[in-house]
């Protein structure tokens, strides 16, 4: 016990450095504030078409981010999302058609509503492995499609969708250039990279990478793994109804085509390309739309050379392109001391 | 009362029977062994009391609780621990989360802080790789993290299944007398071993199952002495 409570000093008396020279001492730090600093300069340099490709960027990273809570982290094969994103989608466009709520009000319900839906739906089939959840979600995504199209309970319009959303307004700030999307949704990015880089370090986020490496060891270490994998699927889709939200305000008209399973399937490669890490994530989204995107003048072959690169990959980089990196502890070096003089 | 009691356990793997009626008591503070070839049902044993496995009939009870219909997660928090056959580590995470893993189920962070250096202190191999990724440890040194990461929920009774699979001699002999000190601190020890010989030496008592059916049960010393034992497991001689 002894050992214990010098351990504990050890603990507390971490090297404190001053505040700037904590920040800009470390490389990658240095490397986060000037990624920032860009994504917060590019609007200035770019012309409309590409700001709206930036936005449209920010959505499909915003809902790999959310994924990654499902797929990267807790190893749960949903080719589903788009299910959870349209149901947020509708919910904010008809609470604000309907009942006039302004966007903003509308978001957390909206997230709300995807992650009921989403107990609902993933409760039963939670426990299933790898492929037949896979087959299963592809499933849900393909339901949800259909009832929006035959106009389910008479809310959604049918084929047409639902049209006249309103712009949101933040802080008396009306958003309706597409540069006002920009910052909106890149700053969305921005909190839940945040957010989710917490839950990774958490208890909550350990369990989720127990269970995606040995489902049942962590069972069998105490981690109830049913409740984990559904609070992951209900985080995830949570987060992809609040995007939906923003997705209904941008688009202003939503009808039941944005969100199908081809959709689905980018957001899934997305997420398996960037290997796991929110980083990756963030680079994987810019290499599936923005690139296709830079080199239209390719239109014909782009997608051969896509699948192309999609199989090089698979041989030389299975891991993704920027795999989770190793979490660190820094333990005392006390015991380090003791078990040297021990091995003597 | 016995620590662990299972009584007319039955465990079937879809139609087939692995376990015909098991009878299994261990003490608080023994250290207690299953012998048997292979297949005979010693790791359905382990994997029953963990819940891993479920009996068809029969009745697992530990410390006065009933563990048979007790779901896996909560039967860690009653005090019962596995390091399971082949060890079963996390190879893409750290040395440090698979200990911490271990410890999921124990809420007390400074009693956690005390059990890690306490495993640090029997297996010193673990804190100096404890940042490595637990895959490119040695098979040694696994095993070592897969008992460690056992001991992380502070268990009452631990679950050994095969440590000795695939090691040195001289591992094996370090591993087993690791075993003998986590017994000396309290810890019931409940292993499973192909290798009868060094199991009997360092157990108190034994069992032999043969094709799911327990065929003697006696104090170590007297197995160690059974000349039927001895053809069977001890190599004859």
């Amino acid at each position: 016990m002894a050992s214990f409570e010098n351990q504990n000093v050890q603990f507390a008396a971490h090297p404190k450095s001053h505040f700037l020279g904590r920040i800009f001492g470390n490389r990658r730090n240095i490397f986060y504030i000037l990624l920032i600093t860009c994504f917060f300069v590019l609007p200035f340099a770019g012309s409309p078409y590409w700001i709206d490709l930036g936005v449209s960027i920010g959505f499909y990273t915003l809902l790999a981010l959310s994924l990654n809570v499902i797929l990267g982290q807790a190893g749960i094969f949903n080719m589903g999302h788009m299910a959870f994103y349209a149901v947020g989608a509708y919910t904010t466009a008809i609470l604000n058609t309907v009942c006039g709520w302004p966007i903003f009000w509308t978001m957390p319900l909206a997230g709300c509503a995807a992650a009921f839906f989403a107990a609902i739906v993933a409760r039963p089939i939670i426990h299933l492995r790898g492929d037949y959840l896979l087959i299963v979600t592809i499933g849900i995504v393909e339901i949800v499609r259909i009832a929006l199209l035959n106009d389910i309970f008479g809310l959604t319009g049918g084929s047409n969708g639902i049209f006249g959303i309103s712009r949101p307004v933040f802080f008396g700030l009306r958003i309706v250039k597409p540069v006002h999307f920009y910052y909106l949704v890149w700053g969305m990015v921005g909190v839940s990279f945040a957010l989710f880089y917490m839950m990774r370090r958490s208890r909550f986020g350990r369990a989720l990478n127990y269970i995606k490496t040995d489902d049942v060891a962590a069972e069998a270490c105490g981690i109830n793994v049913a409740h984990y994998k559904l609070l992951a699927f209900v985080l995830g889709a949570f987060w992809a109804g609040m995007t939906g939200s923003i997705y209904a305000a941008k688009m202003t008209t939503i009808a039941p085509e944005s969100f199908s399973f081809m959709e689905s399937c980018i957001i899934f490669a997305v997420v398996i390309l960037g290997g796991g890490s929110q980083l990756g994530v963030l680079v994987s989204a810019f290499v599936f739309i923005g690139l296709p995107e830079i080199f239209r003048q390719f239109n014909d072959c782009r997608m051969l050379l896509f699948g192309l690169a999609m199989m090089l990959m698979m041989i030389w980089r299975p891991q993704g392109l920027l795999p989770a990196l190793p979490r660190l502890y820094s333990l005392p070096r006390k015991i380090l001391e003791k078990s040297a003089e021990k091995s003597l | 009362m016995s620590l662990l009691t299972l009584s007319h356990l039955h465990v079937c793997y879809g139609s087939v029977e692995v376990l015909h009626d098991v009878n299994l008591r261990i003490e608080e503070g023994e250290i207690v062994t299953i012998l048997g070839s292979n297949g005979a049902g010693k790791s359905t044993t382990l994997l029953s009391i963990s819940g891993l496995v479920r009996p068809r009939r029969g009745k697992i009870t530990f410390a006065g609780k009933d563990l048979t219909s007790m779901p896996s997660h909560d039967i860690v928090g009653q005090g019962v621990s596995q390091s399971p056959e082949g060890r079963r580590v996390f190879a893409t995470l750290t040395v440090m989360d698979n200990l911490k893993l271990g410890a999921y189920s124990v809420h007390d962070e400074a009693k956690t802080k005390a059990t890690l250096d306490w495993i640090f202190e029997l297996f010193p191999r673990l804190y100096e790789r404890h940042g490595q990724l637990a895959g490119t440890l040695s098979g040694g040194e696994q095993q070592m993290l897969s008992i460690g990461r056992a001991l992380m929920a502070e268990p009452r009774l631990l679950l050994l299944d095969e440590p000795s699979l695939g090691l040195a001699p001289l591992l094996v002999r370090s591993i087993f007398s690791t075993i003998r000190t986590v017994n000396a601190r309290g810890v019931t020890v409940l292993l499973v071993e192909q290798n009868a010989c060094a199991a009997l030496k360092l157990a108190t008592r034994g069992y032999v199952l043969e094709t799911g059916n327990v065929v003697i049960e006696d104090s170590a010393a007297h197995l160690l002495a059974d000349p039927s034992v001895r053809e069977a497991y001890l190599g004859g001689d």
